[in-house]
């Protein structure tokens, strides 16, 4: 590998990262323009930069990753990100959200609860949810990016997860969400670029479709005897319904990240950038086959890395990463594509990571600066940027250092964890506020609790992957979980936390005051 | 179907693409539509 001509290529990417950057900074006068970008926005970098800010590292090389362990039944993850993430969320939730968003001049997630519920409190424990669970997810993000760059630049991983940071702090913190925005939407063509290559060489090497999925389907037999007694079937074939196996597949890898979406600040901002509707029904076009070319083609070929392997060095791909699966794609592109495929793929990973963090370390220092600092204070304008820029700084400091601390095999599952928490927290009240007028302040107080804590409970004490390594169940009660009978170890938060929070808000909002009638008028205002 | 024997996993493939290409087709349809909104708004904000 040329690293000269590969250090060229990321010089002039980054220089023309911080170039849009830069004209975001030019064209941003006032808090409007940071939070919402001016309320503005092209359709084409809407959607682009939702895809982009959706699609990260943890989708691609984490998930890709997850797909070489768990085989194509991690397709049903692309049908959701394709269904709910895009047409449900831009269709159903988008266009709500941004008149809603308009009509109560809100610019951020949390506020738009807050306001829509008349309450301070919905405003600022949003925030505070968004801060402290927010840096998981954004720091398996740049280990996801740091890890490629390791393997690939032969870069200290240390060294590769600092320089990344660095560049990505100056420009979301000087550019705002307008700089954040463009800087996706050019990272999000270079993506869209790099994962139909990835494809179509795949599919390639493999001698086509149908032969590809067949020689993948006749390598059942080499499923590890672990893997099988936990109800793995072969890399073509569903988990035995009910195993472990399945529990985890359906309930925390399709089903936490699948509807979780619809409740992540980071991308419900985006609705509010735009000015009309019309946007966003040509968002939806955009958005859709974005988003099939990236997790679509990142869990196809996840999968069949395994024939690549098997055809290649007689072995399945999650011998081959070591038993890391945030490996497999890394070693796969780097074995199976030609050179100058791997100076684009990681072109498209750095886009990709990029995109994402940008938006998390934006989503995190406007949850500081404008949904606590000012709910709390009752202090507006330039103050309240400066606070949104350090908390940006801040949110890169943690997620650097935990960058540092988390173990191996994080990334697929430290992404399930927050999109989880948000679907529990915010789905509910988030949901309520768009539909039903009937929704109280208390309601929606009492759902978002719920789902906070029922789904912080079940990761301390029920589920397994979470609470033995927390240790905290042990120390209280000698086990590593409260419940030891099958499923229960291996189902997710959401099953329960999501459901109860739904039912709880409902509840309590029909038994508590309503809203102020001109106060919901102002709200729905525009809206049938 | 696909060189894919269980249905569990070539009817996802397939639906796959049929939701990129519901997508696809009501970006289409609506590609002019919501614009209008936007001046109605600004009418019925001058509430």
């Amino acid at each position: 590998m040329n690293l000269l001509l590969l250090n060229i290529i990321i010089l002039i990417y980054l220089l023309f990262t911080l170039y849009l950057g830069y004209r975001g900074w030019k064209s941003t006068k006032d808090s409007e323009g940071y939070l919402v970008a001016g309320r503005k926005t092209h359709p084409y970098i809407m959607a682009m930069s939702y895809g982009a800010t959706f699609i990260s590292t943890s989708a691609i090389v984490g998930f890709g990753g997850t797909a070489g362990l768990f085989g194509m039944g991690l397709l049903w993850l692309t049908f959701l990100n394709i269904f709910v993430g895009i047409f449900l969320a831009f269709v159903v939730y988008g266009k709500r959200t941004r008149k809603m968003g308009h009509n109560l001049n809100a610019m951020t997630f949390p506020e738009l609860l807050g306001k829509r519920f008349d309450s301070k409190f919905v405003q600022y424990f949003s925030g505070i949810v968004i801060f402290l669970g927010m840096p998981l997810y954004a720091s398996v993000v740049l280990i996801g990016a740091a890890r490629f760059m390791e393997t690939t630049l032969a870069i200290d991983f240390d060294v590769a997860l600092l320089i990344y940071s660095v560049i990505i702090a100056a420009y979301v913190v000087w550019g705002g969400l307008r700089g954040v925005m463009y800087t996706d939407a050019m990272q999000g063509t270079i993506m869209f670029v790099g994962m139909a290559f990835l494809l179509l060489v795949t599919y390639a090497h493999l001698g086509g479709i149908t032969s590809a999925h067949q020689a993948l389907t006749g390598m059942t037999h080499l499923v590890p005897a672990k893997l099988a007694a936990q109800g793995h079937m072969g890399w073509t074939s569903m988990p035995i319904m009910g195993s472990s196996w399945w529990w985890t597949l359906v309930s925390t890898i399709v089903m936490g990240v699948g509807i979780g979406v619809l409740a992540m600040p980071q991308l419900v901002v985006r609705f509010m950038t735009v000015k009309s509707n019309r946007e966003l029904n040509r968002g939806v076009l955009i958005g859709g086959v974005f988003i099939l070319m990236m997790t679509g083609v990142a869990f196809v070929v996840g999968a069949l890395s395994n024939v690549y392997f098997y055809q290649t060095q007689g072995n399945i791909s999650i011998n081959i990463a070591k038993g890391n699966a945030d490996s497999i794609i890394p070693v796969y592109i780097n074995a199976a594509m030609p050179e100058w495929f791997v100076y684009l793929f990681m072109l498209t990973l750095l886009a990709a990571a990029m995109s994402t963090s940008s938006s998390q370390f934006h989503a995190q220092g406007s949850a500081i600066g404008r949904d606590i600092y000012e709910t709390l204070t009752q202090k507006k304008g330039g103050g309240s940027i400066l606070i949104t820029r350090i908390g940006i700084l801040v949110a890169v400091l943690i997620a650097v250092t935990l960058g540092y601390i988390l173990p191996e095999n994080i990334i697929a599952r430290g992404t399930a964890i927050f999109f989880g928490l948000c679907a529990a927290a915010f789905l509910p009240m988030y949901t309520c506020a768009l539909y039903w007028r009937g929704a109280t302040r208390f309601g929606a107080i009492a759902g978002m609790i719920t789902g906070t804590l029922v789904t912080v409970f079940w990761y301390m004490f029920i589920h397994k992957a979470e609470a033995a390594p927390l240790g905290i169940c042990k120390m209280l009660f000698g086990r590593d979980v409260l419940i030891a009978q099958m499923p229960w170890p291996v189902v997710d938060p959401i099953v329960v936390a999501l459901p109860l929070a739904f039912l709880v808000t409902v509840a309590a909002s029909l038994v508590t005051k309503k809203l102020n009638y001109r106060h919901l008028e102002d709200c729905f205002r525009g809206l049938r | 179907m696909l060189g894919i024997d269980d249905p569990w996993i070539w009817g996802v493939y397939v639906l796959c693409i049929l939701s990129a290409l519901l997508c696809v087709i009501y970006g289409i349809i609506n590609w002019n539509r919501g614009g209008e909104l936007e001046a109605l708004e600004i009418k019925e904000e001058a509430w």
